[in-house]
């Protein structure tokens, strides 16, 4: 492979970083991008996009089963990108991991089989006000079918979960906990560790929503105590359309199937089918071959700048973010102050200035930040504004970014006020 | 910064609209109402109809959310206000055609009163929706009102 990450120094050289990645030198009507929605879905390093035209090049060929050299050879590399997966997860083995096609597909996954095998009436699903629809729907539509009921522990003013609520809310009726460790609108990282312990307590299960968490922190799934740990690899620097869901070796054993069909099957006859070892047990059909290679070779990017630096940078370029924002007074900021509560997605609204209206002006000065509900309709209510604006950060942004977005922010504000 | 394209969206009459929103007050007991609601911003339009003898008389009309959208509602009211059902169908007509990219001809710019001004929209994709709001609720609205 050509290119390589910059080396893992214990502070990033972001400019060195930045140089990895093609699109960060993309002018976007006349002016350099800002890219500030990496929430929605980072940026790729060259060594991503060049894994993908590799495989396609050099050894395109459908995965198991082949004995010709090429299949051989796709086979070997998918694995080894589980391989890579895995260990950046913590996972406990390599069959932990299923390909899934994204975090929403891998929650979904474990909603129509170990929840519907497992949640009865008058079960409870615990979540919490700030899930992605992704981490919410699922349970709402399998409340329903169950007759279960959903459950939310409390958020308190400042976006954080109230603890104190752990006892009342989780009790031994509680079959799943399904909370987010990053919320995609507040940047709140929640005590996951916590729950977990709570949840395990009363014999329920925790599922993890690492969507926006694994990209900017490290992650471990068997310290976390995490049953179930869903993430996609578009929003840590590999390509739309793979992701993983982590589960528990002694849970997924008992798992049965979602999809049936090929490459999932030990043996069938024309009246039944017994099903393959893990993982190709959940993976039926042929999977996302580049996409998965590719993902591996993310992780080995986030591995060599070293996760526990790109968390300390985040928390750094967030810190001065934060700090900037509170001088525009204008703008209310959504999620905790304090830094090592929280991720680099920074929300913030203005009762006068629409964030659509906001949006339009920062893109035509090259910045991309994303306006809306973020997929999190209630979230949206409980903090009493339709939509807000977000700008979210990542390993490759800088102080002089988030200087030009302010700026650019202040100019909106004069341009809305003056209308010129 | 190409702020003067960004004045193509944004012309002074719809800053202005957003500013000093006409016939903003909420009418009790109308004929007619409807409200409509985008999902994915969140946005939210309401209006009322008051139609005297097969004329609208008078219009309450409410938007919440960003400039596009209030300017649209503000203009759609004062551009209704006098016309019958089937002008108002034309000129809903006229109005969609223009966000597709049709200009409209000389007799239908006589009825439109300020809404030309909201051609920049076509060249923001995104944000046509946003402009087409305000006319899904009067669509709701109208066939009510003829009853």
């Amino acid at each position: 492979m050509a290119t390589q990450a910059a080396s893992a120094q214990p502070s990033l050289d972001v400019a060195r970083i930045r140089e990895d990645f093609p699109i960060l030198n993309r002018m976007v009507y006349g002016k350099p991008l800002v890219y500030l929605d990496n929430a929605a879905t980072s940026q790729k390093p060259r060594s991503v996009i060049e894994s993908l035209v590799d495989y396609y090049e050099n050894y395109n060929a459908n995965v198991h089963r082949g004995v010709h050299s090429l299949s051989m050879e796709a086979t070997d590399a998918m694995e080894a990108a589980r391989t890579k997966v895995a260990k950046f997860v913590g996972a406990e083995t390599d069959e932990c991991i299923i390909w899934t096609r994204n975090a929403t597909e891998s929650l979904n996954l474990v909603a129509h089989t170990w929840a519907r095998a497992h949640v009865h009436e008058g079960d409870e699903i615990v979540t919490t006000p700030m899930e992605h629809h992704s981490n919410l729907v699922p349970w709402q539509e399998l409340a329903i079918a169950k007759g279960a009921k959903l459950r939310f522990l409390p958020m308190t003013d400042e976006g954080t979960l109230d603890l104190t609520a752990v006892d009342s809310v989780i009790s031994k009726r509680t079959k799943l906990v399904a909370v987010t460790q990053a919320s995609n609108s507040l940047g709140t990282i929640n005590p996951v560790e916590e729950l977990a312990q709570a949840a395990h307590a009363h014999g329920a299960k925790i599922l993890v929503d690492g969507a926006q968490s694994a990209p900017h922190m490290p992650v471990n799934v068997q310290d976390l105590g995490a049953d179930f740990f869903a993430f996609s690899g578009h929003k840590m620097m590999g390509p739309t359309g793979i992701g993983a869901l982590y589960t528990k070796r002694e849970i997924l054993d008992e798992m049965e199937p979602l999809l049936t069909g090929g490459e999932m099957v030990l043996q069938v006859t024309y009246e039944k089918a017994s099903w393959a070892d893990l993982p190709m047990r959940f993976e039926a059909g042929t999977p996302n071959i580049a996409d998965a290679i590719a993902f591996g070779v993310a992780t080995d990017y986030l591995n060599n700048l070293g996760m526990d630096n790109v968390r300390k940078h985040e928390e750094s370029l967030t810190e001065y973010a934060l700090e900037r924002f509170s001088q525009i007074k204008e703008f209310t900021v959504f999620g905790p102050r304090s830094v090592e509560l929280r991720g680099g997605i920074i929300s913030f609204h203005n009762e006068n200035l629409h964030p659509h209206d906001l949006g339009t002006y920062l893109d035509r000065q090259g910045i991309a930040i994303r306006t809306g509900h973020h997929c999190t309709m209630p979230l949206m209510g409980k903090l009493g504004v339709p939509a807000t604006a977000r700008a979210s950060l990542y390993v490759y942004n800088t102080e002089a970014e988030i200087d030009c977005l302010i700026e650019a922010i202040n100019g909106a504000l004069r341009y809305f006020r003056n209308g010129s | 910064m190409d702020l003067n394209s960004l004045d193509d969206l944004y012309r002074d009459a719809i800053l202005d609209h957003r500013r000093t929103p006409r016939n903003r007050e909420v009418i009790d007991n109308p004929g007619s109402a409807a409200h409509a609601i985008n999902p994915f911003c969140g946005d939210e339009v309401n209006l009322q109809l008051i139609f005297t003898k097969d004329r609208l008389d008078q219009v309450g009309a409410q938007a919440i959310g960003c400039s596009i959208n209030q300017a649209t509602t503000s203009m759609l009211s004062e551009a209704i206000v006098g016309k019958s059902t089937l002008e108002i169908r034309r000129l809903a007509k006229s109005f969609e055609s223009m966000m597709r990219g049709a200009d409209p001809d000389d007799e239908a710019l006589k009825t439109m009163e300020d809404l030309p001004q909201l051609k920049g929209v076509r060249e923001y994709p995104v944000r046509i929706k946003c402009a087409l709001l305000s006319w899904s609720a009067l669509e709701d609205a109208l066939p009510n009102a003829v009853i």
